[in-house]
């Protein structure tokens, strides 16, 4: 039996998009060399939001992007059947620019840690910040965010679904799927 | 998603299903942008060995398929049959196995017999890949002929696609009629009479000798080499002869579409299967086919490299 619980609606998720955007300009204090590149597919989703809301605030578009990391995967040959390989969009040169990576769900760092190395190959950047909309803990390799939208802890049998408008859903909510123990 | 691969071993487009074809096609498309960054590589194959086996001359396919295992970060050893021990008297079979002692994920192989890498799969843990064997396929040509066709086209249904030459020599054009078949499009081959494989209208192709019949609201034409090298057995009466038939040249091209593509695997004797003029030409894709080649083939190494598959029996 799958359980789930709704931590958050399309509205609370709306004003937490917008409050990482704002944490996001105050801390690189405005857009000047500012970009944000998304990690497929939920990332990219965020990410486009996160620049929806930078326009609004700011009156300038940053440069988006969207990083595909099946290929920078340390678990190749563990895993099953393939992961789909998609194709990583950067039109811009990362050199010189403050990266803000976003992902949906941070877990392990396991996915950041193959990110990071995928950015790199694309130039050198100023600095990379990392934004996430959920922080759910367990993590396995050193890896912090710099903005985190819900710190949600969870245990590892549970998972954590962003649901967004983009992927065909309905609304936007968070939520978190626990697999009960039958009784 | 398509669907998923579990199969050991690319051993021909034949025993593929659409599904599969489709999936290689539209996996090669995620690869081609790795090979406009800056950092041409991907770590996906890092720690992986594959063994290039040409047993048979080839220079694109080998150095197409060693560029691809690069940017996927494999290790990559080379054989060549003329330095190899093959001519020393070793068999094929010893060859091999001896080169998978070494540990190498996957054999690359390329041999002038039919069904070699077929005979040699089955004994091998490592995965095989046929870069062309005898006459019979070369499957990663035929994808990367499929890929081009749909990168300019974007589709494959109901194209009418022409294949003009050496069929009966052809393991492109045969591991192509597999694959375009399949994928609904709608083959012409044409050439001379001997040239032509009995009863391969069989394969659900249409066999013609005339050239314009070939050529006619063409989508696209697939020039194969006439293998100079294979004249003695003299399937026409002389170069010069076969050139005045069934050369491709600007005139016939006007009955062709008026976007035609002209594909070629090359090396392309100018002159002969096609002008000098034709190559260069407008129409020419023989360039976007060589690196289209590059995608296609880490597409097939990625697939064949990761993933737990089902034991084959």
């Amino acid at each position: 039996m799958k359980k789930e619980k709704q931590v958050c609606d399309t509205e609370i998720l709306r004003r937490t998009i917008v409050r990482m955007a704002h944490e996001i300009l105050e801390r690189n204090k405005g857009t000047k060399d500012l970009c944000l590149i998304g990690i497929r597919t939920g990332g990219a989703h965020l990410a486009h939001r996160l620049q929806e809301e930078i326009s609004k605030i700011e009156k300038s578009e940053v440069p988006l992007g969207v990083v595909d990391i099946t290929l920078y995967r340390d678990d190749l040959s563990e895993r099953g059947p393939q992961a789909k390989v998609r194709a990583t969009d950067i039109s811009f040169d990362v050199t010189e620019k403050k990266v803000i990576l976003v992902d949906d769900v941070l877990y392990t760092g396991r996915t950041i840690r193959a990110a990071l190395d995928a950015l790199i190959d694309f130039g050198r950047p100023q600095s990379i910040q990392l934004a996430v909309l959920v922080d759910r803990g367990h993590r396995e390799i050193p890896i912090k965010a710099d903005y985190v939208g819900k710190n949600i802890p969870t245990s590892p049998s549970e998972t954590v679904e962003v649901r967004l408008k983009e992927e065909g859903f309905s609304g936007d909510e968070l939520v978190v799927v626990s697999l009960e123990e039958k009784s | 998603m398509t669907g998923t691969w579990t199969r050991k071993d690319l051993l021909g487009i034949r025993d593929l299903s659409r599904q599969e074809i489709q999936l290689l096609l539209e996996t090669a498309k995620s690869f081609q942008e790795i090979s406009l960054r800056p950092v041409k590589k991907v770590p996906a194959l890092r720690g992986k060995t594959v063994a290039n086996l040409f047993f048979e001359p080839s220079t694109r396919t080998r150095i197409s398929f060693e560029l691809a295992e690069k940017r996927l970060s494999a290790d990559t050893i080379n054989m060549v049959g003329s330095t190899s021990s093959m001519v020393k008297g070793e068999s094929l079979k010893d060859t091999v196995r001896n080169i998978e002692s070494l540990k190498v994920d996957i054999v690359v192989m390329r041999h002038s017999s039919s069904g070699a890498p077929h005979r040699l799969a089955p004994l091998l843990k490592a995965s095989v890949i046929n870069a062309g064997d005898g006459i019979n396929e070369h499957p990663t040509q035929a994808l990367l002929d499929m890929f081009t066709i749909l990168e300019k086209k974007k589709k494959l249904e109901g194209l009418k696609v022409s294949f003009i030459g050496d069929i009966l020599h052809s393991r492109v054009a045969r591991s192509n009629l597999w694959g375009l078949t399949k994928m609904g499009a709608r083959v012409t081959v044409c050439g001379p009479k001997t040239l032509l494989p009995p009863e391969i209208e069989k394969l659900g192709v249409h066999a013609t000798t005339d050239l314009g019949e070939a050529v006619h609201g063409a989508d696209v034409l697939n020039l194969l080499r006439i293998q100079l090298e294979r004249q003695t057995e003299s399937f026409f009466p002389s170069i010069r002869e076969y050139a005045t038939s069934y050369q491709i040249d600007r005139e016939i091209l006007k009955q062709a579409k008026p976007d035609v593509l002209i594909m070629h695997p090359g090396p392309v004797n100018r002159g002969v299967e096609i002008t000098s003029q034709v190559v260069d030409g407008p129409y020419s894709v023989i360039l976007d086919q060589v690196t289209h080649g590059l995608a296609v083939r880490m597409a097939v190494l990625y697939l064949l490299s990761g993933g737990s598959r089902e034991e084959e029996a």
